[in-house]
């Protein structure tokens, strides 16, 4: 059995190493606010935390997880009011919703190294994260106001 | 610990709690009034005939189908249009909630399942929730109002009239206060008035509507990952399938060996589901199934299958023969759709003609979240659960496939990751369901993104020739517009290559501009891949082409762009069907004429007010243009301009305006959100969206040779303008109507920056 400690909790996540971290996160352990969006790293859906930094879960095997500390969405805050979540909607971030999750991810990996981070290091930072409704105005935003309070 | 879905079992047995947390967000409410009961203010809403009688199953008014009341105060409201990140899923119930004078903080709103004879249609497509059920949710919020206003007079013994009901209150005019969980059963019980008994509000009372205040009801959720979308749902000994699907549709497996997928751990079995094809509306592709425990198991099952498909009659498409083809086709006449006027004679005297061709390659929709769906069939019962825009149909499809009776189905309807178009055909719902019966568990079908790409309803691709003829003094006199793209007829009916009045009517046989003569053909195009509507559907091409040749046309007659635009637009005027030579069969979004007809006036103002925003006319550094483009869809009007700027080669788009006129604007704050997802949409499908074909077969496969617009290169600063209306300008649409001014002002933008001209599109992000 390969453990890792999920939303601090060690949890079991099944016997074959090779199963990508999303898939152990969403199938295995029934935390299904971590997204696939495209299962090749790409779009960003499926971000979460392994040791504090944002990974690609679906790019992430649990045998490279094992006891690690594995934080997905419903672990960034005890209530889920991280203040990334906070700005999110105070600005009415979302439109589907779908990739949120991991573009909160991303942005909280992003301000734990770099508390006010410039616009251009915000674009950057998260510019491998897909949101086919076109929320990007609205989410750099916000990663703004969370790291500035305006 | 798996979280599993509950379905209520209240009163409203049949709506689904989307979740189990607490779904209320902050409110911030403008001033507070009194209103009365009732006092004959029918007048403060006069009805109005829109297209909603005509479609199917029609539209349910009855408040005791979509409200109920606890004894707690709890207003239940149910949503029964789907969410994909409009918040139609909010902002219906809001309308309700304000005329009903409830408190929005103590709104719960329940997902309805499909259930069109219940609910009325549910068909969340053509940028008409809005539209067509703001009246309804107005007659059924004042219904209640009134209901309650009635109980509690009745209880103290006074006449209704002087009651007052204000933010979940009834009061006397002594000071007696009941609230509405204290007059529920009562209340529920009065008949329900009629709507002449209903004292509306007038628009100066609205609490919520029009102010943009509330927030989405999933708003929460979706920042914690509560949220339930389809492959979200978790059912006890769930399986997990993927299907290898044929890669050339009406293709079949001619041979497979799954032996090898059979013995990796965690498979459970391997089915073959039967194909399908062109002409058969929904119904899944076909291909062979590896179900397994979990996701994981099934993608190495499904990597393991041998199989050796056979492609069948469309194994031969090649989308690059094929535009070539559809080019030739558009040089030449075809089927007259639209006659205004002397065509032949206009050419024939013309001192000039000009003309030029646009192209548009097929594109996928791909939604954020793939599609996915989770059935559970049970021998005399299936239940669903999958993001659907068209739950209702979805419910029949399937049962037809299983041979069911639809009352033995139940499809719950989540929320959806995107849908675009694409998740009004649910195959994966019918897939989901067969494999269901077949292992005898419940089973989760997931799309993976290369699925997504390579087996969707593709949005048509187009070739449009448009030619002008011109006066000595540079006017136009008459204008011709063919237009060559395969139908979504196809996915219906056996194919003859034309179009429908609805996609003629989408952005060519409505062409609003003031030119004598004007002649609209369709040419053939038989289809060669599945076609399926795609976010605005026909006004794409039709508006890509149109707005790029307005572009063209003013820089070869040395013309301002904007005032090209407002001499082809021409004077404020209605459209009239007869004296504009509209087709007898004219298809206006399924709205009647009267009621939302075409206005030019309100067409300028757009264009005037997009680029009036961007400061249209001032001096740009080399390198930088400003693009303009107007398009009428979905009975609303948009206007966008954008600034694009070269830098390294690369087109950027540091600025965009969007003007919307959708008559009353019952949700601003979601309005604009869809503007700046359309901005976004609208550049990713100028830039980089287009679908290919080889030997058949789609040639994209993920994000890697399909991109789309990122944080590094999206629109900057999007601003959105909002015409506003009163409640009586007919509220429109707002779904679809922002993306397809986006593409002809991006080439319009390139062009006034760079002198370069692209004719087709995606057009590259490159120059
Ligand atoms: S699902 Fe992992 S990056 Fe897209
Ligand atoms: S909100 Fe829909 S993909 Fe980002």
């Amino acid at each position: 059995m390969v453990k890792i400690i999920l939303n601090g909790t060690e949890t079991e996540v099944g016997d074959d190493p090779s199963m990508p971290l999303l898939w152990a996160i969403r199938d295995l352990t029934g935390a299904t606010g971590t997204k696939y969006g495209c299962g090749v790293g790409l779009c960003g859906a499926c971000t979460v935390h392994v040791d504090g930094k944002a990974e690609r879960s679906c790019q992430f095997t649990v045998g490279d997880a094992e006891g690690r500390e594995v934080t997905s969405i419903e672990g960034l805050d005890p209530s889920g009011d991280h203040r990334l979540q906070a700005a999110w909607r105070e600005l009415n971030v979302p439109q589907c919703g779908f990739c949120q999750a991991g573009q909160i991810m991303q942005a909280a990996s992003l301000l734990a190294e770099n508390p006010k981070p410039t616009d251009d290091e915000i674009l950057s930072a998260m510019s491998n994260n897909v949101c086919r409704c076109g929320c990007y105005q609205r989410i750099v935003a916000a990663v703004r106001l969370a790291s500035t309070g305006s | 610990m798996l979280k599993y879905l509950e379905t209520t079992t209240d009163d409203t047995t049949t709506d689904v709690h989307l979740s189990k947390l607490s779904r209320r967000g902050f409110l911030g409410i403008a001033g507070a009034f009194t209103l009365a009961a009732y006092g004959g203010r029918a007048e403060a809403f006069e009805t109005y005939k829109t297209g909603a009688a005509a479609m199917p199953r029609g539209i349910v008014d009855d408040p005791l189908v979509f409200v109920s009341i606890d004894s707690d105060g709890t207003v239940t409201l149910v949503a029964h249009r789907s969410e994909m990140g409009t918040g139609i899923r909010s902002s219906i119930p809001m309308v309700i909630a304000d005329e009903m004078e409830a408190d929005w903080a103590r709104v719960t709103i329940v997902q309805a399942p499909g259930d069109e004879p219940k609910y009325g249609n549910q068909d969340t497509d053509g940028s008409r929730s809005m539209r067509h059920h703001i009246q309804a949710a107005r007659r059924m919020g004042g219904a209640v109002r009134t209901m309650l206003a009635r109980a509690a007079a009745d209880g103290w013994g006074i006449d209704p009239a002087d009651v007052t009901v204000e933010m979940h209150q009834v009061k006397a005019p002594d000071g007696r206060i009941l609230g509405f969980g204290e007059l529920a059963e009562t209340a529920m019980a009065q008949p329900v008035p009629s709507h002449e008994e209903i004292a509306y509000k007038t628009d100066a009372e609205f609490r919520y509507m029009g102010k943009g205040e509330v927030q989405i009801t999933d708003l929460r959720d979706i920042t914690t990952g509560a949220a339930v979308y389809g492959a979200d749902v978790m059912l006890e000994g769930m399986k997990t399938a993927l299907i290898a699907r044929p890669p050339v549709v009406g293709g079949k497996a001619k041979s497979f060996d799954a032996s090898k997928a059979l013995e990796v751990p965690g498979v459970v079995a391997v089915h073959e589901l039967p194909y399908g094809g062109l002409a058969q509306k929904f119904a899944p592709l076909g291909g062979i199934a590896v179900v397994a425990d979990n996701t994981w198991a099934a993608t190495k099952g499904r990597d393991a299958l041998e199989i050796e498909w056979e492609a069948g009659p469309h194994g031969d498409y090649s989308s690059t023969q094929f535009m070539e083809e559809m080019k030739a086709t558009a040089e030449k006449p075809g089927s007259v759709a639209r006659d205004k006027g002397d065509i032949e004679d206009a050419f024939a005297k013309a001192a000039r003609t000009f003309g030029q061709t646009y192209t548009q390659a097929h594109m996928a929709h791909i939604p954020m979240e793939p599609p996915a769906a989770v059935a559970h069939y049970t021998g005399d019962a299936l239940e669903i659960w999958a993001p659907v825009q068209s739950p209702y149909t979805a419910r029949l499809d399937t049962a037809k496939a299983l041979g069911l009776d639809p009352e033995q189905v139940r499809m719950n309807v989540t929320l959806l990751g995107g849908g675009f178009g694409r998740k009004s055909k649910a195959d994966y719902v019918t897939e989901a369901a067969l494999l269901s019966r077949e292992v005898g568990a419940p089973v989760r079908v997931q799309w993976t993104r290369e699925d997504d790409v390579r087996h969707s309803f593709y949005h048509t691709t187009s070739a449009e020739r448009i030619e002008v003829a011109l006066d000595d003094a540079g006017q136009v006199t008459g204008w011709r517009h063919r237009s060559v793209a395969p139908s979504i007829k196809s996915t219906f009916a056996p194919d003859d290559g034309l179009p429908m009045p609805l996609e003629q009517g989408m952005g060519m046989t409505d062409l609003p501009f003031d030119i004598a003569n004007i002649r609209c053909e369709s040419g053939k195009a038989m289809a060669h891949t599945r076609i399926g509507w795609f976010r605005s559907v026909s006004n794409v091409p039709h508006a890509w082409a149109v707005g790029s040749f307005v572009g063209e046309l003013a820089h070869e007659l040395g013309r301002d762009q904007r005032q090209m635009w407002l001499d082809l637009i021409g004077a404020p005027r209605v459209m009239d069907p007869t004296a504009d030579g509209l087709p007898e069969d004219f298809w206006n979004y399924g709205e009647p004429m009267q009621e939302f007809p075409i206005e030019t006036g309100r067409l300028a103002e757009v264009l005037n007010r997009a680029a009036d925003g961007i400061g249209y006319g001032r001096n740009l550094p080399e390198g930088e243009g400003i693009g303009l483009a107007v398009h009428r869809s979905f009975v609303s009007y948009v206007g966008c301009a954008a600034r694009v700027k070269l830098v390294d080669g690369r087109i950027t788009v540091p600025e965009m305006h969007l003007a919307i006129d959708c008559g009353f604007a019952a949700n601003p704050e979601r309005i604009e959100s869809q503007m700046q997802g359309a901005a976004v949409m609208g550049m990713t499908l100028a830039l980089h969206s287009g679908i290919t074909y080889e030997n058949g077969a789609v040639v994209q496969s993920n994000f890697y040779d399909y991109d789309v617009v990122r944080s590094d290169n999206y629109p900057r600063n999007v601003v959105t303008h909002i015409v506003e209306h009163p409640f009586s300008v007919h509220a429109t649409g707002v779904g679809e109507p922002g993306v397809p001014p986006v593409a002809p002002a991006l080439a319009n933008a390139l062009f006034a920056a760079t002198g370069t001209r692209r004719r087709s599109l995606p057009m590259g992000a490159q120059v």
